[in-house]
C-alpha cells in the first residue's frame, strides 16, 4: 500500500505513515461494525435457544439494537467511584480495549490481507492476548472494590493457566507448519488431510488440539462456561461491576473482539483460514475472505451455542481441567507429534 | 526517518518509565510503570530487527512475571510511612551503589570506543546470517552448539519448580475436610442424591 501512496507524489515517509493508518483503520473500523452486529447475533442465537424473540424491535429484526444500545450508553453519565484510584481506574478498559484491537494486526483475512505480514505472527498473538489480564486486574484493583477484586484474581489465575497449554498447542501447529507466519501456517493446511481437506484439523494428532485449544479459547476469554470473573450469582458483574457509560462499554466490546480474534484463531489454524473447505479448483472462485469469515462465523455460533448450552463450571474445577488435563495432554502431544514428524522426515531440507 | 523518530520515542519513554519506577509514591503504580518500560524495551528490541527476542521479552517479562509481581503488591498493603523512614538511613549505600554502577557503565562505555573489545567469537561466526530468521538462528544455536548448556539450563528450572510444589504441597487424607475425588463427583447421579416424595396433605416428609 505503501507504493500506491508513493505514486500518488508523497514522500516515502508520508506515504508509509498514510498507508499504516488507513490499513489500521480498514481493519478496525469493520471489526468494530462486526463486534456490534456480533452482539447482536449472540443475543438473538441465545434468544432462539431459550424460545424467545431475542432483540426484535429497533430496525428490521431488531438489527440496529446493538447501535441503540451503543448510543444509550454513550450518552449516559460516567460514574466513577470515589474512592478508585482515577488513574488507573479510567485506563483499565482503553487498555482491554487497544489490546483487543492490536492483536488483529497479524490476522490474514485473505491471501496477502493484513496490515502486517511478520516472521513471529504467532508469538505477536501469544504475546498480546498475554497483555489481557492487565486491563482486568488493573481495573479490579482500581475499583477498590470487594468483588472486582475478587473477579480480577480469578481473571489473572484463570488466564495465565490456559495460556500454558494454549502456548504447548500452537507449538504443535508450528511444528507441522514449521513456521511462525500466519499466512504460511494457512499455506501449509492446503491439501493436508488426504490430499483434499484443507486443514489440519482432519488430522487424526492434531484434532485433539483442536478441541483443547477451542475450549481453552473458552476459557481464556472468560466465555461461558467459564465466565467466573463476572459469574453474576457470585460476583455481581465482576470486574465491570463499579463501571458505567463508555468505560463499561469499551471492556464490552473489547470482550467481543477478543471472542472475534480467538474464533478467527480456531479458523487459521486448524480450520484452513481463507481457503475452502476441501482443495477443489471451483472454490476458489469465492473469494477468500468469504470462507474466512464463514468459518470465524460457525466459531462465533458454536460460542453462543455453549454459553446457552452449558452450566458453570466452579472454580477448582476449572484450574484442574486447565492444570491436571490440559496441560499433561498438549504436553504428551506435544511430544508425539515432534516424535512422528522426526519419524516421517518432516524436518529434511529444512535449514539447521 | 521513520525508524530514527520511533527510537526516539521508545527509548524516551524506556527512560521516562523507569524513572517513574522509583519516582511513584504508590508501589502499585510503580509495577505499572515498570510494564510500560519492559514494553517499551521489547519496541527497541524490534527496532534492532530481534522480533523474536521483543515477543519473548513480552510473552515472558510482561505477561507472566510482571503479573505475578503486580499481584504480590496489590495483595501486600504496604505501609508508606514506614517505607519512607527507612530512606535517609539508606541513603549512603544507594549514593554507593549507583556511583559504582554508574562507573562501570563508563569504564564499559570508555573501552567500547576505544575499540579494544572484540564481540562475539573472532572469527566472526556469531554475526547475523543472512537470509535466516530470527527464530531460526536462536534454535540452531541453542539446539545445535548449546544444546548440553541449554538442558542443564532446563534441569535446573525443573528442579527449582518440583522444590516449590515440594514445599507447598500438603495431601489432604481422605475422608477429611476438603479432600475431593473429581471422579466420584463426575459419577454423581441425579439419583443418588434427590428422591421423590409425594407426601398426603397435612402431612410431613420424613428425611
Amino acid at each position: 500500500m505503501t507504493e500506491f501512496f508513493q505514486s500518488l507524489g508523497m514522500s516515502y515517509e508520508w506515504a508509509w505513515f498514510v498507508a499504516t493508518v488507513s490499513g489500521v483503520l480498514l481493519i478496525a473500523l469493520p471489526l468494530m461494525l462486526a463486534v456490534a452486529m456480533v452482539i447482536y447475533v449472540d443475543r438473538k442465537v441465545l434468544g432462539a435457544i431459550m424460545m424467545r424473540r431475542g432483540p426484535n424491535v429497533v430496525g428490521p429484526f431488531g438489527l440496529l439494537q446493538s447501535f441503540a444500545d451503543g448510543l444509550k450508553v454513550f450518552l449516559q453519565e460516567t460514574i466513577i467511584p470515589s474512592a478508585a484510584n482515577k488513574g488507573i481506574f479510567l485506563l483499565a478498559p482503553i487498555i482491554t480495549f487497544t489490546v483487543a484491537l492490536a492483536a488483529w494486526a497479524v490476522i490474514p483475512f485473505d491471501e496477502g490481507v493484513l496490515v502486517s505480514d511478520i516472521n513471529v505472527g504467532l508469538l505477536y498473538i501469544l504475546a498480546i492476548s498475554s497483555l489481557g489480564v492487565y486491563g482486568v486486574v488493573m481495573s479490579g484493583w482500581a475499583s477498590n472494590s470487594k468483588y472486582p477484586f475478587f473477579s480480577a484474581m480469578r481473571a489473572a489465575a484463570q488466564m495465565i493457566s490456559y495460556e500454558v497449554s494454549i502456548g504447548f498447542i500452537l507449538v504443535c501447529i508450528v511444528l507441522w507448519s514449521k513456521s511462525f507466519n500466519m499466512s504460511d501456517i494457512v499455506l501449509a493446511q492446503k491439501g493436508h488431510g488426504l490430499g483434499f481437506v484443507n486443514g489440519f484439523y482432519f488430522n487424526p494428532l492434531l484434532f485433539p488440539m483442536f478441541v483443547v485449544f477451542f475450549i481453552s479459547a473458552l476459557a481464556e476469554t472468560a466465555r461461558a462456561p467459564f465466565d467466573l470473573t463476572e459469574a453474576e450469582s457470585e460476583l455481581v458483574a465482576g470486574y465491570q461491576t463499579e463501571y458505567s457509560s463508555m468505560s463499561f462499554a469499551l471492556f464490552w466490546l473489547g470482550e467481543y473482539a477478543n471472542i472475534l480474534l480467538m474464533c478467527s484463531l480456531c479458523t487459521i489454524l486448524f480450520f484452513g483460514g481463507w481457503l475452502p473447505p476441501v482443495d477443489w479448483e471451483p472454490l476458489y472462485a469465492v473469494p477468500g475472505i468469504i470462507w474466512f469469515l464463514l468459518k470465524t462465523f460457525m466459531f462465533f455460533f458454536m460460542f453462543s451455542w455453549i454459553w446457552a448450552t452449558v452450566p458453570r463450571y466452579r472454580y477448582d474445577q476449572l484450574m484442574r481441567l486447565g492444570w491436571k488435563v490440559f496441560l499433561p495432554m498438549s504436553l504428551v502431544f506435544v511430544a508425539l507429534i515432534s516424535g512422528y514428524l522426526m519419524a516421517t522426515g518432516h524436518f529434511t531440507g529444512a535449514s539447521t | 526517518m521513520i525508524q530514527t523518530l520511533a527510537f526516539y520515542l521508545f527509548a524516551s519513554l524506556v527512560i521516562g518509565s523507569a524513572v517513574m519506577v522509583i519516582m511513584a509514591r504508590n508501589p502499585v503504580h510503580s509495577v505499572l510503570w515498570l510494564i510500560l518500560a519492559f514494553f517499551n524495551a521489547a519496541g527497541l528490541m524490534v527496532l534492532v530487527g530481534a522480533e523474536f527476542i521483543a515477543m519473548l521479552l513480552v510473552i515472558v517479562y510482561v505477561g507472566a512475571v510482571a503479573v505475578l509481581f503486580l499481584f504480590v503488591v496489590m495483595m501486600l498493603n504496604i505501609d508508606f510511612a514506614e517505607m519512607r523512614a527507612g530512606f535517609i538511613k539508606n541513603f549512603p549505600l544507594g549514593i554507593l551503589v549507583a556511583l559504582i554502577l554508574f562507573l562501570e557503565l563508563f569504564v564499559g562505555l570508555v573501552a567500547y570506543g576505544a575499540g579494544g573489545i572484540q564481540l562475539g567469537t573472532p572469527d566472526g561466526s556469531a554475526a547475523a546470517r543472512m537470509g535466516q530468521s530470527n527464530i531460526e538462528a536462536v534454535g540452531a544455536l541453542l539446539y545445535g552448539k548449546y544444546v548440553f548448556l541449554f538442558e542443564v539450563a532446563g534441569i535446573i528450572l525443573l528442579v527449582a519448580m518440583i522444590g516449590a510444589i515440594v514445599l507447598t504441597h500438603r495431601q489432604r487424607p481422605k475422608g477429611a475436610r476438603g479432600h475431593q475425588d473429581i471422579g466420584k463427583q463426575i459419577r454423581r447421579r441425579p439419583d443418588d442424591a434427590t428422591v421423590m416424595k409425594q407426601p398426603n396433605i397435612g402431612k410431613g416428609v420424613e428425611l
